[in-house]
Parts: C-alpha cells; sequence; structure tokens
C-alpha cells in the first residue's frame, strides 16, 4: 500500500477539471447550464480586453462609476448596520461614515442618472438590447426605493418629515396598507435587507445583459448605408 | 416545409436595429477602469463627506412639541378627541372616516381598505391617559366623557375646540376662556402634562410586545399638529417648496425626485383633493413609458433626431467621415 501524495491533485478533480462536456452526462440539468451559460457568456466575452473602436467617450465611465459607487455605498452600509441605527447620532466616527454613505448615494444617483440619459441619447436599446434597457430603468426604480427607505430610516428630523409626506402618496395607491412608511422598523428592513439585495441582483443582471450584447453600435453616418456598412438586408444580419 | 422558409428579411429600422461592428477594436482594461473608478468615487466620497457632512436634527418628540407650542398641542390633542384631526379623518388605511383618494372609479386605497387601525380619540387621548396611576381627578374625568351620550361629549368638544383658540400657556398651565367643556378641558390639561412629561411619547409607543418599532401613532399624532410643518416650512420642507426631495438645511436631499415633486406644484395636483394618486398616476404613466421606449415609435426615434449621439461618437464619425471607414476596417479581433 502506497502514501498518496498530499499536494498531488486528486485524480477525480483533475478529471473533472478537464471534462468539459461528457456525451454521457449531456442530459444532466446542471451539464445543460453550464453548457448553456458558457455558449452565452465564454470568458472573453464576460471580461473582454478589447472593445470597439467607438468605445472612446467618455459617456461610458458613467457605467462603472454607477458600479463603483454602488460598491461604496454597500460598503458603507455595512460599517453602519455593523454598529446598528443609533451609532451615527451619538458618535463623531458613525457620523462621518454616515457622511461616506449619503455621498456615496449622491455620487450612484448621479452617475446613474447620466448613464441613463447617454444610453438613451445613444439608442443604446438598438440591436436585441432593449431587455438590457428595460433592466436599466428596473434598477434606477428600485435604486430610487432603496434611497427612499434610507431617507426614512435615519431616526431625524429628515425621516419624520418625509415619511409623515409621503404617506399621502403612497397611501393613495394602496400600497400604504402593506407599506408602512411610518413604521421605522419596516422601512429599516427594507433598506438594509429587500431593497439592496434587489439592486445588486438586478445590476448584475444588467451587466451581464451587456456583456452578452456587447457595446451597441453607433447609428450609420451620412456616408454610409443606414444599415451600416454595408447595408443589411437579412434577418439575421439585422438580429446579429 | 417549415414556416421559417417563407419568413420575409425583417426591414432594417434605424431606432431599432444594429450592425455588427466589423470594424477595429481596440484593447480595453474593464478591471483597470473599475479600479480606477472606485479609488476615484472613494475620494471623491470622502472629500465630499469631509467638507459638508450630512445632516441629522433631532426628531420632534410629543415632549418637545408640548414643551416648545403648549397651545398647538392642546389644540391638536382636542381635535384627536373630537374627530375633526387629519387623522381621524383620513380613510384608509386608518380608519373609515375619510373618502380615499380616487381618480374616477379606480380607488386602491378604498379597496385595500383598513390596515393599520386608529382610533385617534382612544388612541391618542383617552387610551395613554388611563394608564397615568393614581390620578382620581382623571379617572373621574375619564369616567364622565366615556359614560356620556355621544351628542353629549360632541357639544363638550365643540365648545373645547373654540375655545382651545384663544388659550395662553401661563405657569406651567393650559389657561382656556372659561365655558362649558364638561370634563373635556381637565382630559387636554392633562393630557398636555402629560406630554410635557415625556409619559406620553412611551404610553403612545406601547403595544403588546416590549420592543417597538413602529412610530405610525406617535407620528401621525405630530403631524397632525401646526409644530412640526412650521419647523419644516423654515427648513424648505413644505410640499410648495418642492419638500419631498430636499433635507434639511443645504444638503442636496432626493435630488432625483424632481420630476415626481414637480407634479405637486401644478394643477391640478395642487389644487386637487385626489393631488396625490393623480401625481402617482402620472409617474406610473411616465415610467412605462421609459421603459418601452425601445418600442415606441417617434419616442425611439429622439435619439436620431437630436444628433446627440454625433457629440458622444465624434471620433468615430471623424474617422467615418474622413474616409477611413471604421466598420469596414479590419475584422474584429476579440
Amino acid at each position: 500500500m502506497t502514501i498518496a501524495d498530499p499536494k498531488a491533485p486528486r485524480p477525480d478533480q483533475a478529471d473533472l477539471d478537464k471534462a468539459a462536456d461528457r456525451p454521457e452526462d449531456a442530459d444532466q440539468w446542471t451539464a445543460k447550464l453550464r453548457t448553456a451559460a458558457v455558449e452565452a457568456l465564454p470568458p472573453q466575452r464576460l471580461l473582454p480586453d478589447r472593445q470597439p473602436a467607438y468605445v472612446a467617450s467618455w459617456i461610458y465611465v458613467f457605467g462603472v462609476t454607477t458600479v463603483a459607487a454602488l460598491g461604496v455605498v454597500i460598503a458603507t452600509g455595512f460599517v453602519l448596520a455593523i454598529f446598528g441605527p443609533n451609532w451615527w447620532h451619538v458618535s463623531s466616527t458613525g457620523l462621518f461614515v454616515n457622511s461616506l454613505h449619503l455621498w456615496s448615494v449622491e455620487v450612484f444617483m448621479f452617475a446613474m442618472v447620466v448613464h441613463l440619459w447617454g444610453k438613451f441619447f445613444m439608442a443604446a436599446w438598438r440591436g436585441k438590447r432593449k431587455a438590457t434597457w428595460i433592466s436599466g430603468v428596473v434598477v434606477f426604480l428600485v435604486s430610487v426605493g432603496a434611497a427612499f427607505t434610507g431617507y426614512l430610516s435615519q431616526q431625524n428630523f429628515d425621516s419624520q418629515w418625509i415619511s409623515t409626506q409621503a404617506k399621502d402618496g403612497i397611501n393613495s395607491t394602496g400600497a400604504g396598507a402593506i407599506f408602512n412608511v411610518t413604521n421605522f422598523g419596516q422601512m429599516i428592513m427594507w433598506h438594509i435587507v429587500l431593497l439592496p439585495l434587489c439592486v445588486v441582483a438586478l445590476v448584475g443582471l444588467h451587466v451581464l445583459m451587456v456583456r452578452l450584447r456587447g457595446v451597441v453600435t453607433p447609428f450609420a453616418a451620412k456616408n454610409e448605408t443606414p444599415g451600416g456598412e454595408p447595408a443589411a438586408t437579412t434577418a439575421a444580419e439585422v438580429q446579429a | 416545409m417549415s414556416a421559417d422558409t417563407h419568413k420575409k428579411p425583417r426591414k432594417f429600422v434605424q431606432d431599432r436595429d444594429a450592425v455588427a461592428w466589423k470594424g477595429r477594436y481596440e484593447p480595453y482594461d474593464l478591471a483597470k477602469e473599475f479600479l480606477v473608478a472606485l479609488i476615484v468615487v472613494i475620494i471623491l466620497v470622502t472629500g465630499l463627506a469631509v467638507l459638508f457632512g450630512s445632516p441629522d436634527d433631532k426628531p420632534v418628540t410629543v415632549r418637545s412639541w408640548s414643551t416648545a407650542d403648549a397651545v398647538d398641542f392642546a389644540q391638536t390633542a382636542a381635535t384627536e378627541l373630537d374627530g375633526t384631526s387629519g387623522t381621524a379623518t383620513y380613510g384608509p388605511p386608518y380608519n373609515l372616516n375619510g373618502t380615499a383618494q380616487s381618480i374616477g372609479p379606480i380607488s386602491p386605497g378604498k379597496w385595500l381598505g383598513v390596515h393599520h387601525p386608529i382610533d385617534t380619540a382612544q388612541d391618542f387621548v383617552l387610551g395613554p391617559l388611563s394608564t397615568l396611576p393614581d390620578n382620581p381627578q382623571v379617572q373621574a374625568a375619564l369616567s364622565e366623557y366615556q359614560s356620556a351620550t355621544a351628542t353629549q361629549q360632541q357639544a363638550w368638544t365643540a365648545a373645547y375646540e373654540k375655545a382651545v383658540a384663544n388659550a395662553t400657556f401661563t405657569n406651567g398651565k393650559l389657561v382656556v376662556p372659561k365655558g362649558d367643556y364638561g370634563p373635556v378641558a381637565a382630559l387636554i390639561a392633562e393630557e398636555t402634562s402629560m406630554a410635557r412629561s415625556g409619559a406620553l411619547d412611551g404610553a403612545l409607543l406601547a403595544s403588546r410586545q416590549f420592543y417597538g418599532t413602529d412610530y405610525t401613532k406617535p407620528l401621525l399624532f405630530i403631524a397632525d399638529g401646526q409644530y412640526l410643518a412650521n419647523l419644516a416650512d423654515n427648513q424648505h420642507l413644505s410640499g410648495d417648496q418642492w419638500g419631498m426631495m430636499n433635507e434639511t438645511g443645504q444638503w442636496p436631499g432626493q435630488a432625483w425626485l424632481w420630476l415626481y415633486t414637480l407634479w405637486y406644484q401644478v394643477p391640478p395636483a395642487n389644487t386637487s383633493a385626489n393631488g396625490d394618486i393623480q401625481v402617482f398616476a402620472i409617474m406610473i404613466g411616465l415610467t412605462i413609458l421609459l421603459a418601452l421606449v425601445p418600442f415606441i415609435p417617434g419616442l425611439r426615434s429622439i435619439p436620431r433626431w437630436t444628433r446627440l449621439y454625433r457629440l458622444i461618437w465624434r471620433e468615430h464619425y471623424r474617422e467615418v467621415e474622413r474616409g477611413g471607414g471604421a466598420r469596414a476596417a479590419a475584422a474584429p479581433s476579440g
């Protein structure tokens, strides 16, 4: 009996790593899912190191800035959550972290709005990118809700005033029956659990959709045919 | 024979379709771009936080309100007792004493009904007063009020409400012009004392469980008074000051709510009793339009008509117009 070298890769694992698709596993759901995921988003498309030459404008920076600002929003929110909702009212460090949280939200929303309008004026929904556009609009809406519940969770004069004013709008839609803006406990749960989860998941989905279709091409120039060069005339080309 | 064989090629629509890029690809380091963006955002946010901080104005409590403006508190308490306050006459989701907002037959608030029941007389006045221990005077006043007929109660509270408009607060006591108010004067005077001691804040929060996080009752009570609204007005937070999107002081607040707040400044929402549901209807409609822009002919052509894309892709068009034919250049390499 020989003692196996603990540093050597386990044969079964090495075998798994090498095996892309075993014919005998083709019907397995996991294998199908992996194949579909890799086909849709191969590594080179998921994290490309080259972009079309037209991707050369400051407007492209606002998408990545939005994601970066979201990272800061989440990180500062984590710190506030660690110490609890009262901390920032009684600690100068806490107040500073709250300030970082507030300003990162302002930067996040600003960058997202510029990104949204940039994409509007590029008609970025063209070429089977409609779902990407819609997911972006949904991210914006959910982010407005996340920020709004943050304002309601501050436990200060602002939250008192905003909640007592906002209740009329929310109640008029009937949503006040289940979404009570004057209930601090409910609002803070929406703010630190439900809505951030939705925002992060939707931003992830949105970015994957962008990677799936790539960056939209410019409109045809004067000396080009409307469909580009050469004009697309078949469904296959249009769908490309 | 499949139906696809006869399918006509779809016509190319400039505002809907895009061709595949056949031009040059350039190195583009996404990971580096993200890291640089993150560092820039951290520096920017830290700078803004150091320079401007964040607002944290203390909340109004029933105690601070009744201490600062005892007369306003007493007037509000009287309206809670006689059922004429904003909350008492609100309707769903708090009670059925008011009409839910509607647009024609559409009234979601009415359909969903009462979900956070509030009886202002009981919850804001009689209930909290009944928790005061060892106060025979209050217990007698409560007993007299609760055993009176509704007509009698209404007569007392109506007379008191009129008189309390001219009340003063002198030497720690609420002074109301003399009249026939039955036990109501004693009840409101005791409620004011209870509020000024801080006991009412706790009593309004009291619920079945020890830990409470629902501030609906104290918030609605405070909002029924004029004191909170006056403070908000001084801080440019009133509805006609675009209040919902502002914060105390000069902080930017929720600037992204500007369009929502705009509708409250103009007819019909700024004069209608159904203003809130009208604003929501407009915003829901506009939001659906925004989401569905790619499908709406005309709307989806705005980018092409405005030609702002020429500015965004100016390098590309410069190259194309120089005759380079960027799209026709080398095949994609990545």
